[in-house]
């Protein structure tokens, strides 16, 4: 399919399903721990605003839950379908780890988010918000075996290779691998941030179009006090993750700072833009900032770092892709910076709710934290091409023997089937939070007439808001 | 020690993968009756019967593949990759029935029928892929230094067609019975009536299976023919007939809980037949459990995790189809 080799396509199918699967485990991270905050100032102050912005939002965390879920089977065999080079090769380690994430996702499925999701009546104040709690330490815990596994895969250690296959000798350094915790730390508050950006445009588009009411004012409050302090930290987080990239995979440096090679005693210059060129082995159309890499990678005036040139051409990351995905999460974070510090200025000029400029930019930035996680994990896992375990196992060597034909076929229906299946859920989703947590709050008073089961977190999600999306031919049916 | 770490395994798997026969078997044989019961109320009281309980059951599908993962890398690597297409189509399905089921609550009464379609279409393709899957997985898989080496549309054979129609009627008969036991009424009468043909169909499957694979495989055939195996392994097949019989009869009264019991010990009799045909195999025709194993050191730290959840899963799924037993009236869902 357009030229594309097998393994390139068996790539592309696998970033996009895992693209589309990230986007609702962040959700679930982020809005898991909103609620419990939310719930936990309900039953401290004592104020109804808090407890109808967690019943409005604990639908909509639903929606997203039961989408992770369903996305996420497909990941469980993927591995096995398309790389199965790499599963025979290492799935003694990232085996155990994927089982112990569906471990504890379905424990917790099992357990909390039932009490948490349908509990509210039937279970006492203090009961329900540990299970809320207990339902966002879930979430954790799972995003920790997944990135456990993942950050094995770009920085190895606690194995042997016996007989040609990986045998996992010491689980507490496989787990605690170098890069771990700062991929930890820097996914999870990711997640934060493109949940309070979520949030925040969601109270934003309800103000703009006058439903100014308390609960959206305090949702918007909360979102840019979360990015106020957040932003600041995520980027020491990215700083300090960074760091560790360039001790553990300093090619992928390079190739995100698109910088090919050093002149003795010279420093590093930023290049702000430019385009890397693989064939040239140069980055052309080059703007640069004199001292600024050497300073923010070595802390030094004058300090280097490796080039690219330096690494045989078959170890090089595409730099022309990975240094403008990490311009794309570094740009997007810098707006975020600028939102936070834009909400502060209006908070104290007190127009926080009226700035029509600042309500629209809040809006646009709604999906932004959701793109900057892809735009980091694309060049993170570009740019530890060529390898899928680092310096252990090549990609090329990894992919199962199929066509190109038989992958690009596959590929075709996974993009029907999710932008239809997932396309309806995320418009489900919207459509949700256009309703405003005052509707919401209301047919919980009343009552609810639906049925409503735990293993079923979309039976939380309101009967009466229609999911189709209205396609001309669909009407007729 | 003499812990046997992959036999423990390939117990926990054998056992997830037929709780998930035997639990997602009955919902999606709904959603394979739906094109014969074209009520509309008849069809919400079905989706009725298994809303409280069906998520829970594909719990076991994603389960079974992680541990697969964990425990038998080699074998996950040589079955996913050979049986790549129609593990694909069954995600698919899944995944669209799956929602299709969930959005038909929420759709006004213009939209009903679209998601009716796609739950019923989700569920052929899911079900007919699992059975293509099956048919493949007993034929055996080509396999050249420890990976797959034969073709992307190997799995595709007479046989493997044969297994995917067979298992629709499977399932079908699981929904069938189990209806009659969830249901009351006209839908209830109907069902027995469907329950008839289906269970000649399920017994005729069974036999044509039987006869089919010890032809085509020699091993199979040493296997149950060759004295004194033929002794221990001849309840079986006696306890297909009887079981079958007792279906039969029980249609014939006042049916309620009985078909659908017995539909599930006659799909455990198949599924421990094959087992038997297979064994010690888990890369059919040559692979063994012990060959397949990952690293003790693998199998042990997963066990420990596996052994803490999967009782509370069971404990769970138990109190659940506790709490929701009983008929399901028309017009009504759980409260």
């Amino acid at each position: 399919m357009l030229g594309f080799t097998a393994l390139e396509l068996a790539r592309i199918q696998f970033g996009f399903t895992i693209s589309f699967h990230i986007i609702f485990p962040a959700i679930t991270i982020g809005l898991a721990s909103y609620l419990a905050v939310l719930e936990g100032l309900w039953l401290w102050k004592q104020d109804v605003v808090h407890r109808d912005l967690y019943h409005f939002w604990s639908k909509i965390f639903a929606v997203n839950f039961a989408m992770g879920v369903v996305s996420g089977i497909v990941m469980a065999y993927q591995f096995g379908t398309n790389w199965s080079y790499f599963s025979a090769f290492a799935g003694s380690i990232t085996g155990p780890l994927l089982t112990y994430e569906v471990l504890t996702a379905f424990f917790l499925e099992a357990g909390f988010l039932g009490v948490m999701l349908f509990g509210w009546n039937k279970v006492g104040p203090g009961l329900h918000w540990f299970a809320t709690i207990m339902v966002a330490i879930g979430t954790l815990v799972s995003a920790t075996w997944i990135l456990a596994s993942n950050s094995w895969m770009q920085t190895p250690q606690g194995y042997e290779i016996i007989s040609g296959r990986v045998v996992p000798v010491d689980w507490l350094q496989v787990i605690f691998n170098p890069s771990f915790p700062y991929r930890l730390a820097h996914m999870t508050v990711a997640a934060f941030l493109a949940t309070a950006l979520f949030v925040g445009a969601s109270g934003a588009w309800h103000l703009l179009r006058g439903n100014d009411i308390r609960p959206i004012r305090i949702m918007l409050s909360m979102a840019m006090w979360m990015l106020v302090l957040v932003t600041p930290l995520q980027i020491a987080l990215g700083d300090a993750h960074g760091l560790n990239t360039l001790k553990y995979q300093p090619a992928k440096i390079a190739a995100m700072e698109g910088h090919w090679g050093n002149t003795p005693g010279q420093s590093v210059p930023l290049i702000l833009f430019g385009w890397p060129d693989m064939a040239a082995e140069k980055t052309k159309f080059a703007v640069e900032i004199p001292h600024l890499s050497s300073l923010i990678l070595t802390h030094e005036w004058n300090g280097q770092f490796p080039g690219l040139k330096e690494f045989a051409p078959d170890d090089r990351p595409n730099s022309t892709v990975v240094f403008w995905t990490f311009r794309v999460m570094v740009g997007l974070g810098v707006l975020m910076l600028l939102l936070g510090v834009w909400s502060l200025l209006l908070r104290y000029r007190r127009t926080l709710y009226q700035s029509k400029p600042f309500l629209r930019f809040a809006v646009a930035m709604g999906p932004c934290g959701l793109i900057a996680i892809l735009a980091g994990w694309l060049t993170t896992e570009i740019g530890r091409q060529p390898w899928v375990v680092y310096g252990v196992m090549r990609t090329k060597d990894a992919v199962s023997n199929h066509s190109a034909l038989a992958l690009s076929t596959t590929l075709l229906v996974f993009i029907v089937i999710y932008i239809a299946v997932f396309g309806t859920g995320v418009s489900y989703m919207l459509r949700l939070v256009a309703a405003g947590p005052a509707d919401i709050s209301d047919s919980e008073r009343h009552g609810s007439h639906q049925t409503q089961r735990p293993a079923r977190p979309l039976s939380a999600a309101p009967d009466d808001v229609d999911p189709t999306i209205d396609l001309p031919e669909s009407e007729d049916r | 020690m003499g812990i046997d770490l992959p036999l423990i395994w390939a117990i926990i798997i054998a056992f997830g993968l037929m709780m998930y026969v035997i639990m997602d078997g009955f919902d999606l044989g709904i959603g394979i009756l739906f094109p014969f019961v074209p009520d509309r109320d008849d069809r919400d009281t079905m989706v009725n019967t298994v809303a409280p309980v069906w998520d829970g059951n594909e719990t076991w599908l994603v389960l079974g593949g992680a541990a697969l993962l964990a425990a038998f890398p080699l074998a996950y690597s040589i079955i996913l990759s050979a049986l790549y297409f129609p593990l694909f189509l069954m995600l698919g399905g899944l995944i669209w029935r799956g929602v299709a089921f969930e959005f038909r609550f929420k759709a006004n009464d213009s939209h009903k029928p679209f998601w009716d379609k796609a739950f019923a279409w989700g569920s052929y393709v899911a079900t007919c892929s699992q059975g293509l899957a099956l048919g493949g997985f007993i034929n055996g898989f080509e396999v050249k230094d420890a990976a797959f080496s034969g073709g992307v549309l190997d799995w595709l054979t007479p046989f493997s067609l044969f297994t995917g129609a067979a298992l629709v009627v499977a399932y079908a008969l699981l929904g069938c019975t189990w209806l009659i036991m969830k249901t009351e009424g006209e839908l209830q009468r109907s069902m027995i009536k469907l329950a008839r043909p289906a269970t000649l169909a399920v017994l005729a499957i069974i036999i044509i299976v039987s006869i089919w694979t010890p032809l085509a495989h020699a091993d199979v055939a040493n296997r149950w023919f060759a004295l004194p195996n033929m002794l221990f392994f001849a309840p079986v097949p006696a306890l297909v007939l009887a079981t079958t019989w007792a279906i039969l009869r029980l249609l014939r009264g006042e049916p309620h809980v009985g078909p659908f019991l017995f539909t599930l010990f006659l799909l455990f009799l198949g599924y421990s037949g094959l087992a038997i045909s297979l064994w010690p195999n888990i890369v059919p025709p040559a692979i063994s459990i012990w060959e397949a194993a990952g690293p003790a050191e693998s199998m042990g730290f997963t066990l420990v995790g596996a052994l803490l959840v999967i009782p509370c899963i069971l404990a769970y799924t138990a109190w659940s189809y506790y709490v929701f037993r009983g008929k399901v009236k028309p017009g009504e869902g759980y409260h």
